[in-house]
């Protein structure tokens, strides 16, 4: 009877211990899958001239040059912008704002802005930076878009790493008489500044693989050569990987798993680079 | 160097001129009165602790000192808080100027995560003072000033936290004293330290009231009657606002308490 009880026990134990690995298996295989198919049918397509050559023939013969440069060029324009704002106005939420229904709707905000869909940031892209401020279909209409979209995460993150550095240092410099301003600049954020580059890092990994906003604000379809100033227009990987995937007849499969492939090691390296930074302020605290 | 605790006590402290004066204050956080109408005068050139049972108000009372309390919203202080005769929650008052000249040291050492030199050299840099040569004498002689010095001359480049949670919390003292205050606020300095480390800030804190106008906030009797020349006790209303029960000369307030209270407490009766 004793025994039975314990098996009983045991049985469902068991079987959640198993549901639990089995859900777990099905979370990790569809991911392994899509990186295993991308790497296999995009390798062939690979080449030095297909990293730096233009495209011909609408895509189907050359190389994606401008299409990863545009990438970058997005990337770095967002950032430029989303950044600085991103840090001041987690500086302001968390170390000056004080606790009342605006600094709550700006908080509201701010968790809503992440939950936007990135074709309503296109939308207003076009309306307020193409056509009212005369940006025209451009890179810099494209970043200033992206930003607007990255601010979400880099305010977020920014708080987030600037709450996390303890209370007990800012009152020890307020206590030898610092001001709050040289705090922040010589105490917080020198502690908050791995976790605020980690915020910005994955923000831009994640304007590289945005494809809907930058659709109408200034992405090419084809462009020859690669743009010479913020109001060309350009090329990014994510929207011609729509092109060529879905608008080419005649294209060739394994340029278009080539594209994909590229687009997924640029967003992914971001992505480790950023784990790479977390980890080694991380260890840097522990040894500390 | 060493001080005899029992003969420093005794020293009349009571010709000391009033450094800090309180007058009639209460302090509120939103609704909550944390203290209610304290009235005390603080001689300069003396130690004078805080005693009290655990959320009396001892910490949000000598945080009134350089309006630490500021940064609690909604905290809101009523009556005087005077030093050297200035009232210091006048408008006109320039906080960061008042925290110069009142230092603290906190519970939990907090060392800044940099090297030594550059934690002593925090509020001396922020004050706009970073010549070399005089930043480097005014770090020596706060870490010898803090009887630190010896421990830590090889190391000023290392990092602070490598040090022991003794040596961290007179790093802290030093980090104070590198900006030359006059008054210095300690809030439990000891209650995160072994009995050895305890003993050698104790000796540095009778050395220092040469000079400093020390306030000690202390859960412990014995440090209280061992470092102190002026003891006030504090206790909890039935609203859990702190008021002051008792104050006087340390000596007559452990032998003699004049109010039933205060010797419930310091005989161990509750608290």
């Amino acid at each position: 009877m004793k025994a039975g009880a314990i098996s009983k026990r045991q049985l469902s134990q068991r079987t959640a211990f198993s549901l639990l690995i089995i859900a777990t298996i099905i979370v990790i295989v569809p991911v392994l899958v899509i990186f295993l198919q991308i790497i296999i049918n995009g390798a062939n397509a690979i080449s030095w001239e297909f990293l730096s050559q233009a495209p011909s023939q609408a895509g189907k013969a050359g190389g994606i040059l401008p299409a990863i440069v545009g990438t970058f060029y997005l990337m770095l324009g967002t950032i430029v912008f989303a950044l600085p704002l991103g840090v001041m106005a987690g500086i302001y939420l968390t170390e000056y704002a004080k606790e009342n229904w605006f600094t709550r709707s700006i908080n509201l905000a701010i968790i809503n802005l992440a939950g936007v869909p990135s074709i309503v940031y296109g939308l207003f892209g076009l309306g307020v930076f193409v056509l009212l401020f005369h940006f025209g279909m451009s890179l810099l209409s494209a970043s200033l878009t992206l930003a607007c979209q990255a601010l979400a995460m880099t305010v977020t993150t920014s708080r987030e790493a600037i709450l996390a550095v303890p209370r007990e240092y800012r009152e020890g410099s307020l206590a030898v008489g610092a001001t709050r301003w040289q705090t922040i600049r010589h105490l917080v954020l020198p502690q908050a500044l791995p976790g605020i580059i980690t915020g910005a890092v994955l923000a831009m990994s994640r304007a590289a693989g945005e494809t809907a906003p930058i659709l109408v604000v200034g992405a090419a379809f084809l462009l020859p050569g690669l743009p010479q100033s913020p109001f060309d227009q350009f090329m990014a990987l994510p929207y011609h990987l729509y092109t060529v995937a879905a608008h080419v007849p005649g294209m060739p499969k394994s340029t278009v798993w080539g594209v994909a492939l590229v687009l997924l090691v640029v967003v992914l390296s971001f992505n480790v680079i950023a784990t790479i930074i977390r980890l080694r302020a991380r260890q840097r605290r522990l040894n500390a | 160097m060493k001080m005899n605790s029992i003969l420093s006590n005794g020293k009349a402290v009571g010709q000391n001129e009033t450094k800090l004066r309180t007058e009639a204050v209460s302090l509120y956080y939103g609704s909550f009165q944390a203290l209610r109408n304290i009235s005390l005068e603080i001689p300069e050139r003396a130690i004078t602790a805080i005693i009290g049972p655990s959320g009396c108000g001892k910490s949000s009372f000598i945080r009134l000192f350089n309006r630490m309390n500021d940064l609690i919203t909604g905290a809101k202080v009523e009556g005087q808080v005077e030093l050297d005769g200035i009232p210091i929650y006048e408008t006109t008052i320039d906080v960061v100027e008042l925290r110069k000249r009142v230092g603290m040291v906190f519970q939990k050492p907090n060392p800044f995560p940099m090297s030594v030199f550059e934690n002593v050299a925090f509020g001396p840099k922020r004050h706009g003072r970073n010549k070399i040569g005089e930043l480097e004498e005014i770090i020596e002689r706060s870490l010898h000033q803090a009887a630190l010095w010896d421990e830590v001359k090889d190391k000023l480049g290392q990092s602070a936290l490598s040090l022991s949670g003794g040596q961290q919390q007179r790093l802290c003292i030093a980090r104070v004293l590198a900006v030359e205050p006059e008054v210095i606020l300690m809030d439990e300095p000891c209650s995160a330290l072994d009995p050895v480390a305890t003993l050698k800030i104790e000796d540095l804190m009778r050395n220092l009231a040469q000079e400093y106008t020390i306030i000690i906030v202390t859960h412990n009797m014995q440090q209280a009657a061992r470092v102190s020349d002026m003891s006030a006790f504090f206790m909890m209303e039935e609203d859990r606002a702190g008021v002051l029960v008792e104050y006087g000369p340390t000596s007559e307030l452990f032998t003699n308490p004049k109010d039933k209270r205060t010797e419930d407490y310091i005989t161990g009766r509750f608290g």
